[in-house]
Order: structure tokens, then C-alpha cells, then sequence
């Protein structure tokens, strides 16, 4: 494990004058000075992700002048993402988001090395990605990814500056330095893929990442210099409805699989495998459930058919597009099932047909004979059938 | 005793919508055994089938981790504030998959 970064003993490296004026507000003041923006300069850092904790992430370390900033991330900028993923504009739409960045970038700070390496990070590559870097920051948006960074920076002894955001909540800490605890000290297995929170309670303040995101570059800035208190050992937790961060104690695990005094991890696993996931898309279980297709409910709804539409979706989905259907949250269906009349035939819908395909199950067991569940919910319905029903 | 449980933010449907939630027990199994009760939907997040606190879920007593203190036997004192912090993994892209 990393007691301390070896940014120091490195070839040393000298300011132009561009850069001491590009760096003069740091420069003037005693924790950073020359010493500590040289240091900068050689350090490298990784970010995994360059989404919404990336962003900033990797904005302030280019403008702070780390010297070399790698960036891991597969996916192209769509439309949803610029809600909060501040390093892309609206033209970056549909182009690849590694490419997006590193322009960005290399428009705030010519005089640092931008390595963009555009690929999924896994097994077979996260060590020999991590190796030629000082530090890893984590912002990643999934459990398997956050358990490999994990791992990884243990099994090389790189910190992890880790930032994990839900809706308006955020953590921070910093993993595997200095003899403190790593990511499975904290949460030795994650969460079941079925007990993790649905779309329905989905989403996130655009703003939240761009804090938690910037608290992460502060500490990886901080690790650099070696100036202050990191958060080894501590997480920091942050809510942004409350606007109150909070504090919690975190210990090393001796027990824990990877760090502990026995690790019975030694190198890479399946992630997939360890976190119950099996590929992308998680087949569905209860697929065996009577569907109908956007279209041929529209040709039923033509024909007059008497259906009764079922939409098991949240309120505050419900306005944002609807197809006229009588609202019941799938969470209060079970004492909301006597408004339904089970002699009528029963669509029910949500966003993309599975919530809905649960409520049909339920429906199923309670006795109602007439469910059908509608395929691809209201996005296939936008798809298929009406383009003019916006589609989130 | 009276101790103030924080609910998290992934966790809130299942108790009300609310933020935290003001219960009276002298241990931490007490205070999280009259949650559970007065919210039956939450039990099932907090806790595997086998009554163990499930592993992505952790409980603090004020700053401290309960399993490094006496776990759900953990003592409470008056004004105590209880922690429930689940794992969350959000960070690129929005939680948003159905």
C-alpha cells in the first residue's frame, strides 16, 4: 500500500513564464509555491469516467496544472448527460465522450499531457492502465467498475479518490493510502442487482456531481502536494437538499479480502460474476409475462376495444408524459388493487415495461385474469406509435 | 432513549419519504427493530434473509461503525444520532436503468 506519492523524486521539471503567470495565484501562496506546483506538474493522475464526477474533475486538475491526466471512458455524449456533464457542449452530442474531453481540456491547458484511453476498464487491462499513474480517481457510475478500481489500486497500492452520488446525496473518501481502509473495508459485498433503487427513484441533481466531483479533485490536488488532512479514513458524506455534509469514522478492515492481514484476493476477478450481474442487460426474470406490442395496442384503441390503462409509473413521471392511464405507483398497487376492476382487460405500462411487468405478475397472483403488460413501455409506445410522447 | 435515525437518500421511499425518523431504544438493534416496525418495507433493504444487516448496508452510531463497536448490541445514549449509510455507486451516468 502507498504511504506517500513519489511526485517528488521524480525528474525535476521547470515553469515557463507562461506558466508561472498561468499559475501565479497558486504560486503566491505558501502551501502550493513553486515546490508544490512542480510537483503538480509531474504528477499523474487517471480518472476513470469522464461523466459527471469527471467533469469537474478533470477540469480543475488541467487547470491546476497536473501534468499528465489520463481519462478511461467508452461511451459517446447524448442528450441526457448535458444536464450535468459539464466538460461537453450541445454540438459534442453523438461524438465519443473520451474525445469530447481531451479537447476540452486541451483547449483550458496546452502545457499539460492529456492520454485519452477509449475503452471499458476490465480485468484484463485496469493494472496495466493504472501502473503508469500516481493516483486513480474514481467516477465511475457502477458497482462491478467501483469494486475493480478498488481492486486494482490496492493490488498496485495507488490511492483511490472516490466519489460515489445518488439523486442529491454524495460520498467521498480516499481508498488504499497511508495504511487506511479500501472500498471493501467499507462495503465488503454490493448490493444485489434487485435491491438497488429503480429507475423510479433514479436520477440525479445535475449540480451534485459537479461538488462531490470537485471535492475529489481538492483531495487528489492535496494528495500531490502532501498538504493537509486528506480523508483517509474518513467519509465524507454531502446532501444537498439538507446543504449539510457530515462525517463518518472509517476503519481497516483485518478481515477485509483485499487489504486485510490474510487477503484472499490476490488479483482481478469477475466483477460481473462478484456483484450478480451477467452481462449489460439483465435479461428480465419474469419475461413469461402476457405482453402487447405499443402497436397492436394502438390498433385495439382504434378498433374501440374497451382496455383499461394501467400506468404503474411515478407521479412525477407521469408528468413529464402520460398515455391517459390511471396512475398507481407499482409500491402502492398492493393497497391501491381494489380501484381496479378485474372483468375489464388491463394494460399496464411504465417507462420501459419492466416496473409494469412486476405489476402484471401481481395483478396475475391476485386474481386478475385480463393483464396484459405493455412491451418496451411508454419509450416503445414514442418509438412506435406517437414520436410527439417525449421520451426520458 | 430518545435517538434520531437518519434515513439515506436510496432508502426514503421505503420509510415514508422522510428524512429521519425519531424512535426510542436503549441499543441499536432496538432503535432499528422499532424502524423496521413502524416500516415493514424497509426491512427487507436493511437486513438478509438470514437476520444478518445486509453487507452493503452500514449503521453508525454518531461518527463510529457499529461493527467495530458492539454491533446491534451497540448501547444508546439520549440524543444519539443512528447513521444508516447504504453503498452507492452513482457517478458518470444517471442511475436511470429500468
Amino acid at each position: 500500500m502507498a504511504t506517500r506519492i513519489d511526485i517528488a523524486t521524480a525528474a525535476p521539471a521547470a515553469l515557463s513564464n507562461e506558466e508561472v503567470l498561468r499559475y501565479s495565484r497558486h504560486l503566491i501562496m505558501p502551501e502550493v509555491g513553486m515546490d508544490g506546483q512542480l510537483k503538480l506538474k509531474r504528477a499523474k493522475v487517471l480518472c476513470i469516467g469522464t461523466g459527471g464526477l469527471g467533469a469537474p474533475l478533470g477540469l480543475y486538475l488541467a487547470a491546476a496544472g497536473v501534468g499528465r491526466i489520463g481519462l478511461v471512458d467508452f461511451d459517446k455524449v447524448d442528450l441526457t448527460n448535458l444536464q450535468r456533464q459539464i466538460l461537453f457542449s450541445t454540438t459534442d452530442v453523438g461524438r465519443p465522450k473520451i474525445e469530447a474531453a481531451a479537447a476540452r481540456l486541451r483547449g483550458l491547458n496546452p502545457d499539460i499531457q492529456i492520454e485519452p484511453h477509449e475503452t471499458r476498464l476490465t480485468s484484463e487491462n485496469a493494472l496495466d492502465l493504472f501502473r503508469d499513474y500516481d493516483i486513480i480517481v474514481d467516477g465511475t457510475d457502477n458497482f462491478p467498475t467501483r469494486y475493480l478500481v478498488n481492486d486494482a489500486c490496492i493490488l498496485l497500492g495507488k490511492p483511490n479518490v472516490y466519489g460515489s452520488i445518488f439523486r442529491f446525496e454524495g460520498q467521498v473518501s480516499i481508498f488504499g493510502y497511508s495504511g487506511g481502509p479500501c472500498y471493501r473495508c467499507l462495503y465488503p459485498e454490493p448490493p444485489p442487482p434487485g435491491l438497488v433503487p429503480s429507475c423510479a427513484e433514479g436520477g440525479v441533481l445535475g449540480v451534485l456531481p459537479g461538488i462531490v466531483g470537485a471535492l475529489q479533485a481538492a483531495e487528489a490536488i492535496k494528495l500531490i502536494l502532501g498538504k493537509g488532512e486528506s480523508l483517509v479514513g474518513r467519509l465524507l458524506l454531502f446532501d444537498a437538499l439538507a446543504m449539510r455534509f457530515r462525517e463518518l469514522k472509517l476503519r481497516k478492515n483485518p478481515e477485509c479480502p483485499v487489504c486485510g492481514n490474510h487477503p484472499t484476493v490476490t488479483k482481478l476477478i469477475d466483477y460481473a460474476e462478484f456483484c450478480g450481474i451477467r452481462g449489460e442487460e439483465t435479461p428480465a426474470p419474469q419475461t413469461s409475462v402476457p405482453e402487447i406490442t405499443p402497436r397492436e395496442l394502438k390498433d385495439r384503441l382504434d378498433r374501440g376495444d374497451d382496455l383499461f390503462i394501467l400506468d404503474v409509473r411515478e407521479p412525477h413521471e407521469y408528468q413529464i408524459c402520460n398515455l391517459g392511464g390511471h396512475l398507481i405507483p407499482l409500491g402502492d398497487l398492493p393497497k391501491r388493487v381494489s380501484e381496479l376492476d378485474s372483468s375489464r382487460e388491463i394494460i399496464a405500462h411504465c417507462r420501459s415495461g419492466k416496473r409494469s411487468a412486476e405489476a402484471t405478475q401481481f395483478l396475475q397472483k391476485a386474481g386478475f385474469r385480463k393483464v396484459l403488460n405493455l412491451k418496451g413501455g411508454i419509450l416503445a409506445w414514442s418509438d412506435d406509435v406517437d414520436p410527439a410522447v417525449p421520451k426520458y | 432513549m430518545s435517538v434520531k435515525v437518519i434515513i439515506p437518500t436510496p432508502l426514503r421511499g421505503y420509510a415514508g419519504k422522510q428524512e429521519s425518523v425519531d424512535v426510542q431504544a436503549s441499543t441499536v438493534g432496538e432503535a432499528l427493530n422499532s424502524l423496521t416496525t413502524r416500516y415493514q418495507d424497509l426491512k427487507k433493504h436493511l437486513y438478509a434473509d438470514d437476520g444478518r444487516l445486509r453487507s452493503f448496508v452500514n449503521v453508525y452510531v454518531n461518527d463510529e461503525d457499529i461493527r467495530y463497536l458492539q454491533k446491534d448490541q451497540t448501547q444508546l445514549k439520549e440524543g444519539d444520532t443512528v447513521s444508516i449509510v447504504p453503498s452507492i455507486a452513482g457517478g458518470a451516468a444517471a442511475s436511470n436503468q429500468e
